[in-house]
């Protein structure tokens, strides 16, 4: 991965509308657009079904999981009542929330800060350290799962949930390439003119940086919520109280416990997949742009 | 010769220098939190997990120094290679279709306009956010062998849909089909890379009567090849690693586990079993090791071989 200290940003030109741009004759034309709407209409058809089904399937009783209506004949409420009886959702709903927030407010503030360090200052060792922190993004969780259970473990902290969060303390790769990309876009001689003002560097970042970097700010947060909200693979090695549980870890237990090798109590875990999904339909419809607006940019950077 | 020398002197000079600046002391500070992190948890980690690597440790008995004997069961034991060999058939199966299905709609929405584009780019976008261990419960339903929704609209069109979650043959195939409901994320880096192809290149084949294959294969392709490289590398490297649906669907407990006949069996969710279910620490060690060395040598092969088809504006980078 190549890195330029140009910021790269501002270098991206206005997008020209895209209309339907391309010439063709007369019905000929016409065809080709008709088969085209159809095919996209098929397209999104596709994607949001399975949504849908779930949903209304989580609606659904026993013996009509299977009956592949949409929408339930009969309605089962009483899915969410069974799944709060069977398991302590709503404690893995509120130690989901509790983690994933700690997970993406630790991330976004040490990510700024150790990105504002590569973008503002000029010091020896600075592209050393910086290549070494796009480095990491290459190594697989796999190689350090191990022994950074085996830390967590001699602490004594390895079953709390403090390991599903803690680590994002220390900054993480991916953001701080983000956020290092948009302090670098913003204006020197705004830090210059603060400077001789007589502000510190933790103004410079407190002040100026962090306030008009706030999409940027969001784009780490929800993004990093996400990855938290959805981990399973941490969970599973850390929580062994089912209490402590969150969604996904809980609903991998529900899938054991009800699904397929289980007691085939389909609508429970319809129900769970649910809980488990909703909360982070409703953040994406929340904050859409900034989540496209992070994708987007990613694939930017060669 | 002293000149160079001299000169490699003087800037070593410069570069000490530098740390009797206010700045770089100020600029450490605030580099502090990633350097502790790396030398706690990716440093310190990886030193630690080669040395585990040529132990027997299990964290209950006494650890012995047992050498290469991990690597050597790495080449013995059967499962490596079925998991490898699982691992290797699903990315080569995954990468490609999450690539082109992407393209297709995303080069789809970009003819479509921009505000409508918006609306369908979330919509493809949406199953993104949904937790993989719910789209592994989803896989379990939707590709039912007997009941399933994907069998059921089969049927429809006269097709006899396979067991896809309990024949052998047919797991990796569904689940790269389950997967690419979720391509959402790749089709935006895509309609980013076409929005930003300079449209009077367009204009100009098209005053020169070229085809609209022509246009795409000359023009479009060549245009956004940094978006689709990076894809490739990136999307490979996640599917190598992949672990919540399977293990969802297949692994866990006791029973779940004969649904696959290890049809399943990522290499990461074998990892997983050997480290925390069977606490088989050392050899994980070393067959996370094999993973790092397998995903290095694939992405350096794809750097390698993409240089030569990926075009960058400015072009000398």
């Amino acid at each position: 991965m190549a890195t330029t200290s140009t910021p790269s940003r501002t270098a991206v030109p206005p997008v020209p509308p895209s209309g339907e741009p391309l010439p063709g004759s007369g019905s000929r034309r016409r065809r080709t657009r008709v088969l085209f709407w159809i095919g996209l209409t098929v397209a999104s058809v596709l994607f949001l079904y399975p949504f849908l089904w779930l949903l209304g399937a989580s609606l659904k009783p026993r013996t009509q999981v299977f009956d592949n209506a949409l929408i339930p004949k009969s309605w089962a409420w009483n899915n969410y009542v069974k799944i709060w009886d069977a398991v302590p959702v709503f404690d893995w709903f509120v130690n989901s929330v509790t983690v994933a927030i700690a997970a993406a407010l630790a991330a976004t503030i040490s990510s700024a800060l150790v990105a504002f360090g590569f973008a503002y200052f000029r010091f020896p060792g600075r592209n050393a350290w910086f290549g070494l922190v796009l480095g990491t993004m290459m190594l697989p969780t796999a190689v350090t799962m191990i022994p950074v259970y085996l830390i967590w473990n001699n602490i004594g902290l390895a079953t709390t949930q403090v390991p599903l969060w803690a680590n994002n303390l220390f900054g993480s790769a991916f953001y701080i390439f983000l956020l290092r990309q948009f302090f670098l876009g913003l204006p020197r001689d705004l830090f210059e003119a603060a400077r001789i003002d007589g502000a510190s560097y933790w103004a410079l970042f407190w002040r100026i940086a962090l306030p008009l970097c706030r999409p940027a700010l969001i784009v780490t947060f929800v993004f990093e919520l996400r990855a938290s909200w959805s981990d399973l693979l941490k969970p599973l090695i850390y929580l062994r109280d089912v209490e402590l549980f969150t969604l996904p870890r809980g609903l991998k237990a529900i899938s054991d416990q009800f699904g397929q090798a289980g007691e085939q109590q389909w609508e429970i875990v319809l129900a769970g997949s649910v809980i488990t999904t909703l909360p982070m339909v409703i953040v994406f419809f929340l904050a859409q742009r900034h989540f496209v607006y992070g994708i987007a940019t990613q694939g930017r950077k060669g | 010769m002293p000149a160079p020398a001299n000169d490699r002197k003087a800037r070593t000079r410069r570069w000490f220098a530098g740390f009797r600046e206010r700045e770089t002391w100020a600029a450490y500070a605030f580099l502090s939190p990633w350097i502790i992190g790396f030398l706690v948890f990716m440093g310190g980690p990886m030193v630690i997990s080669f040395v585990l690597s040529l132990t027997d440790y299990d964290a209950i008995g006494d650890t012995r120094n047992v050498g290469w004997a991990n690597y050597e069961k790495l080449l013995s034991d059967p499962k490596i290679r079925t998991s490898l060999a699982n691992t290797m058939i699903y990315t080569v199966l995954a990468v490609p279709a999450t690539m082109i299905v992407s393209l297709t709609l995303a080069s789809m929405l970009h003819r479509v306009g921009r505000r409508s584009a918006g609306v369908f780019r979330t919509l493809f976008y949406l199953p993104e956010v949904t937790p993989k261990v719910a789209v592994g419960v989803l896989f379990l339903l939707l590709f039912n062998g007997q009941v399933g929704l994907v069998n059921g609209a089969l049927g429809l069109v006269g097709i006899d849909g396979p067991q896809w979650s309990t024949d052998p043959n047919w797991v990796k195939p569904g689940l790269v089909l389950m997967d690419i409901w979720s391509v959402g994320g790749t089709v935006i880096i895509y309609l980013a890379a076409l929005n930003n192809v300079p449209r009077d290149l367009y204009e100009a084949a098209a005053l020169d009567g070229v085809s609209a294959w022509q246009r795409f294969r000359h023009i479009t392709l060549p245009m956004i090849s940094g978006a689709l490289f990076f894809t490739l590398i990136v999307q490979t490297i996640y599917k190598l690693q992949t672990f919540d649906e399977a293990y969802t669907a297949f692994y866990g407990s006791a029973a779940s586990a004969q649904y696959s006949n290890d049809a399943a069996l990522f290499y990461l969710v074998y990892l997983f079993q050997q480290a925390f279910q069977f606490l088989h620490m050392g050899f994980a060690s070393a067959m996370a090791w094999l993973l790092f060395v397998v995903i290095m040598i694939i992405t350096i092969i794809q750097v390698r071989v993409s240089n030569r088809f990926v075009y960058y504006e400015g072009g000398d980078r």
